[in-house]
């Protein structure tokens, strides 16, 4: 937590600032009883009609200077709790940037996403509530009790005792909601869950004649929520009578109180009225105090997640090779490479070796989880072996700089991710300088200028967040050509064509075949027919590779291989006459 | 809007006795809160240097406790049948809701975002909830305090109370003022944030895409950019919404003095101390409804918002009812397609002039390149869509004259979207057979090769399984799909075979499930697998939501027509 005090770089002042302002503040609001009192006591039995008026401008003399210093302080702690949280959220994005995709894997991106908006947003609402409030609560609740020692001792002792009286109810009842609120809160939960499963499941709940029972679990599920519901409410209910009870108590305790010391001389009818002021203040101030506990253990827990992945440091050093010998023997290699992913139990690879030869195909095939999408991230470096060696021009990825090594490539993902904008910025994501003869060239090869051609705006055509107005296909198809755009050495498919139908992913990889600059071609894929025709075929069974060779050559050798090709493909061939 | 309105009134008609009361206790506890700086004003008239009357201020202080006890009671009661009434209310529109989305034309569900409406039933109703019935009983309360403090004053003194009464109002501008300007900005402020969240969701979920092209440093320069401007505006709306509570503060302060001068005034003309001191107590507090009153509209026309949200759903026309149809009854599974045309919009007609005839036990694949409507297809089937022209028949009654559960009891469908719901694997897997016994469980389970995999989890059948089967593979997940159809064993068959994303070794189980599956049993496969394709005894070629051939394998490759070219480029 100490370490968060850098993100109010540049707004230290304000954020110091602003709870002085808010002292300020309170101690004007503290003078108020005593200048009334001053009214009653001096001004009204000798009917001095100027110095009432001159006491009442104090009074709006007061509210003026506290308006103006509340001012201040508004704009101190707003400044400096927006401040801090956009330096945490910069801090935090930026951190995000440099983590590898073993830190980022294991931190989950929708956690990541959520610790960069919505935690951060109540850091900031709470942090702001807290410079506002932290002050100015204790400051007028312990004022007054202190103002009414200088008015008169035991009545003063009055306040001792209900102070904590007060505190223990307001703290008390809100400590003892904050549970329940978190179980309603669960409840609701279930019953959102409840009504999300049926309308993403209507089809089988129909299909399965569920209607019937779904209503009677949704509705036990409301009823649930209700009952809790009903349950914090009836706590929270007490709050407000047992305050008042208690607050009037004390007032008539300490009128009756003010009347002896009135009749002993010691106190006059105008500060007993003040002390009843004094008492009133304190109520209101208490139950603005029992809001900010409430949103203390939240603004905490929020901040907890946010330097949680602050401390996450990256496990990738970054290297210094900006080159590489584009002439060298092989533009893959791998040398008894293991891998184990952060937190595994198991290698994910095992020492698996394997050169390729500058325009050479590589198809990886073999079920899912066996370490396919690892063998092809490897040479990227978007995660490192933790025995044996990858390198790629004959050098060793862990020598490169990280974004060099990676401008090498051409990588078109399993899950595609095209970004908001037009067909073209997306293009140029890895080639600012392509021109649209580049981009249709690529766009061809990617089998997606037949669509994109069809469209009224062509490569201006914008895609929206998520690509929410293209097809699996077409945006599968986009995200290669994206990666053809810059002409890469090294060109890796992860299962880029699973949502292709059959005929155009074979045009695709005609067209791989064909492009003039002869990258090196790695394939992965689950289907025999993409990668049957590559130059060579890993086969990859739980992290090992069963078998490395052409088709022809596995046919023979790897009884795995000739599995997959037997369910896939032989026996549409058998029963085919030609 | 008068139209929700009434709805609402009718709604809330079930609580009429608990709201009077409501209102009653209100008013009741309101009066003698207030009551309570009277008798204190008029104890501290007794206590005066001249000379201090201890049996009077007893009487008086006596009276105030036992006032403030009855009305913290009433406050109390007050607050559990509010409690009481809001949860309830809510608590049934809500079960409302949900009995409509069951019962509602799939034809609305798939028109509506789901998430539009999941925030219907959940965040809307919470919002009516807060807003309408919240806000209704601090309007309520609001008023009464109004009205009730003003009556005071005019007792004690008619020329503070009007002082107090022409100044108050000036809070409610200043706070009104703020809003507005204040609105502006919030608007901007969740643009921006839109903006931003929506590149945080962009630069993060695709990570690797950022990775692998390098956009890291233009990554962050956008965030900066957007994090800068996002400060600004920011910044601005909360400086400028925290102007709300310290400017009606100090319209209170001005208040508060014009009383105290008054009042003060007034005192050689007959006014007590004590009653200055009941005057300056109210004084503190009268702004306090004021400003409420002014927020709880604006409130209240969100709450009204909300509501008509809520009855658009509720209120949306459920599918035409089956009631008095009879039942489909032992199904022997002829299919029979007459003349069908079908569209979801008129604008794009899609199917036009359909037949086929599918006798008992036979198979028809459904092909087609992605997005080709084969889903249309499962729609009309199991009527989860009903056809414009022409009529689907099993066994020849038309399906849209009997019952839809008979109908839809008479499939097993298993889908490609693998949905399952949360529950443990048991409950998934008896869905269609409710009472089914532990040896039939397993029995389905062995025969679909899931046992193997579920007595390997770590509660076995009673495993829990994750949102959206979160913890189980796709594969695993279909194997599910199928062990619930093969329990509940149907005469007819609806699968859709899934493309990818399933390892060769649980494909292959998947592929033996689906064929125990289907034997002897009338079958429409969405196929992707040649295998299945050519041991089908119909093959339906889809494309852009027409059929366009219909035959066996033989005679569409003869035909060398579209199916023929998706056949070749298998092999090319």
């Amino acid at each position: 937590m100490k370490n968060l005090l850098k993100y109010f770089k540049g707004y230290a002042p304000e954020a110091f600032s602003a709870p002085f302002f808010k002292i300020l503040e309170a101690c004007f609001e503290l003078l108020v009883p005593f200048v009334v009192a001053a009214i009653i006591d001096n001004g009204v039995p000798s009917g001095d009609r100027l110095y009432i008026l001159r006491m009442c401008g104090v009074l709006v003399l007061l509210g003026a200077v506290g308006l103006a210093s509340t001012l201040a302080a508004q704009y101190f702690a707003a400044k400096g709790a927006v401040g801090f949280c956009t330096n945490l959220r910069r801090a935090l994005f930026e951190h995000i940037e440099s983590l590898s995709f073993s830190e980022l894997d294991s931190l989950g991106s929708s956690a990541l996403i959520t610790r960069l908006t919505s935690d951060i947003n109540t850091v900031q609402s709470g942090l702001n509530m807290m410079l506002r409030l932290m002050m100015r609560s204790p400051i007028i609740v312990f004022g007054a009790m202190i103002m009414a020692f200088t008015i008169d001792f035991k009545a003063a002792l009055i306040f001792v005792l209900t102070i904590p009286v007060l505190t223990a109810v307001v703290v008390g009842i809100t400590l003892k909601c904050i549970p329940l609120y978190s179980s309603v809160q669960k409840k609701l939960e279930r019953v959102l869950l409840l009504t999300k499963e049926n309308l993403t499941g209507s089809r089988v709940i129909r299909a399965f004649c569920k209607e019937e029972s779904e209503t009677a679990r949704f509705k036990d599920g409301s009823r649930d929520l209700c009952r809790s519901q009903k349950l914090v409410g009836r706590i929270s209910a007490a709050m407000n009578p047992l305050t008042f009870v208690i607050i009037n108590l004390s007032i008539i305790a300490l009128i009756y109180r003010g009347a002896l010391s009135v009749r002993a001389g010691a106190l006059t009818q105008g500060l007993v009225i003040a002390l009843y002021n004094y008492m009133s203040q304190i109520l209101v101030e208490l139950i603005k105090l029992a809001n900010l506990i409430i949103s203390v253990p939240k603004t905490a827990a929020c901040l907890k997640r946010v330097t949680e992945v602050l401390n996450t440091d990256s496990s990738q050093k970054n290297g210094t090779a900006t080159e590489c010998n584009i002439n060298s023997e092989y533009s893959v290699e791998y040398i008894n490479c293991s891998l184990r992913y952060k937190g595994a139990g198991a290698d994910s690879l095992e020492n698996i070796s394997l050169k390729l030869k500058p325009g050479e195909t590589l198809g990886i095939i073999g079920p899912t989880g066996c370490g396919k999408s690892s063998l092809a991230s490897l040479p990227p470096r978007f995660y490192d072996v933790h025995k044996g060696e990858v390198r790629v021009f004959g050098r060793n990825v862990k020598d490169y700089n990280l974004t060099y090594l990676r401008s090498l490539f051409g990588f078109v993902l399993q899950k595609n991710r095209l970004f908001k904008g037009t067909i073209r910025s997306n293009m140029k994501l890895g080639a600012e300088n392509a021109t649209d003869d580049e981009i249709i060239e690529a766009l061809k090869a990617a089998q997606a200028w037949e669509f994109v051609s069809e469209l009224p705006d062509g490569l201006d055509h914008v895609i929206e967040q998520g690509q929410s107005n293209l097809s699996g296909g077409q945006a599968q198809r986009l995200c290669i050509a994206r990666a053809l755009v810059r002409k890469p050495k090294i060109l890796v498919l992860d299962d880029s064509s699973s949502a292709l139908d059959f005929r155009t992913d074979s045009r695709l990889r005609a067209a791989v075949g064909a492009l003039d600059y002869r990258p090196t071609v790695m394939i992965v894929s689950q289907r025999v027919s993409t990668v049957m025709h590559c130059d060579r075929i890993v086969v990859l069974e739980d992290g090992a590779a069963v078998g490395i060779g052409s088709h022809e050559e596995l046919l023979k050798s790897c009884p795995d291989y000739a599995e997959i090709y037997e369910s896939q493909i032989k026996a549409a061939e058998g029963g085919e006459s030609a | 809007m008068k139209d929700t309105v009434k709805k609402l009134l009718s709604l809330l008609g079930k609580s009429r006795t608990a709201l009077i009361c409501s209102a009653v206790l209100a008013a009741a506890s309101v009066g003698l809160s207030l009551y309570v700086p009277i008798l204190f004003g008029n104890a501290i008239d007794e206590i005066t240097e001249s000379g201090v009357h201890f049996e009077i201020i007893a009487g008086f202080l006596f009276r105030a406790g036992i006032v403030a006890g009855v009305c913290a009671v009433l406050q109390w009661i007050m607050g559990i049948i509010n409690n009481r009434v809001t949860f309830e209310t809510v608590r049934r529109i809500r079960d409302m809701a949900f009995e409509k989305i069951e019962i509602l034309p799939l034809k609305y569900i798939d028109g509506h975002a789901y998430g539009d409406l999941l925030s219907r039933v959940i965040s809307d109703v919470d919002t009516f909830a807060d807003g309408l019935l919240m806000g209704f009983s601090q309007l309520f309360t609001g008023v009464v305090t109004v009205v009730v403090t003003f009556v005071f004053m005019l007792r004690i003194n008619p020329w503070v109370a009007l002082v107090a009464l022409v100044l108050t109002p000036l809070s409610v501008f200043v706070a009104r003022f703020v809003a507005k300007n204040t609105h502006s900005l919030f608007q901007k402020q969740s643009v921006i944030r839109g903006e931003q969240t929506a590149l945080i969701d962009e630069m993060i979920g695709g990570a690797r895409a950022v990775a692998a092209y390098g956009y890291e440093d233009r990554a962050k320069e956008r965030f900066n950019d957007v994090n800068g401007r996002l400060e600004t505006t920011t910044r601005k709306a909360v400086f400028y919404s925290s102007l709300v509570n310290p400017a009606t503060r100090f319209v209170n302060s001005i208040v508060y003095a014009a009383v105290c001068l008054c009042g003060s005034f007034a005192i050689p003309e007959g006014m007590t101390v004590g009653g200055l001191s009941a005057i300056l107590a109210y004084a503190n507090q009268f702004t306090k409804p004021f400003n409420e009153i002014s927020g709880v509209i604006t409130e209240l026309q969100n709450a009204l918002v909300c509501a008509q949200r809520i009855f658009e759903l509720i209120d949306a026309p459920a599918q035409p009812s089956d009631e008095g149809f009879p039942e489909l009854e032992n199904i022997k599974g002829a299919v029979g397609i007459e003349n069908v045309s079908f569209s979801y919009t008129p604008e794009r007609p899609l199917i036009r002039g359909f037949n086929l005839s599918v006798e008992p036990g036979r198979r028809v694949a459904i092909v087609g390149p992605t997005g080709c409507g084969k889903t249309t297809l499962i729609n009309l089937l199991m009527r989860f869509y009903d056809v414009g022209s022409g009529r689907i028949t099993v066994d020849g009654s038309d399906i849209s004259k009997v019952t839809r559960a008979s109908l839809r009891r008479g499939y097993g469908m298993v889908l490609q979207d693998t949905w399952l719901r949360s529950g443990t694997i048991r409950d998934n897997i008896i869905m269609g057979k409710p009472d089914a016994t532990e040896d039939e469980i397993i029995a389905a389970s062995k025969a679909t090769h899931a046992h193997s995999f579920i007595k390997r989890l770590p509660q076995g059948y009673d495993t829990p399984v994750g949102e959206d089967g979160g913890n189980l593979s796709a594969g695993q997940r279909q194997l599910l799909c199928i062990t619930r159809v093969m329990l509940s064993a149907p005469p007819m068959l609806i699968l859709d075979e899934a493309t990818s994303n399933i390892d060769t070794k649980t494909e292959l189980r998947v592929q033996r499930a689906f064929e125990k599956l289907m034997k002897g049993k009338t079958s429409f496969i969405v196929a992707h697998r040649l295998s299945t394709i050519m041991s089908a005894d119909v093959i339906l070629v889809m494309r852009d939501g027409n059929v366009i051939e219909q035959g066996t394998h033989s005679e569409l490759m003869s035909k060398n027509g579209f199916y023929a070219e998706l056949y070749n480029s298998q092999f090319c």
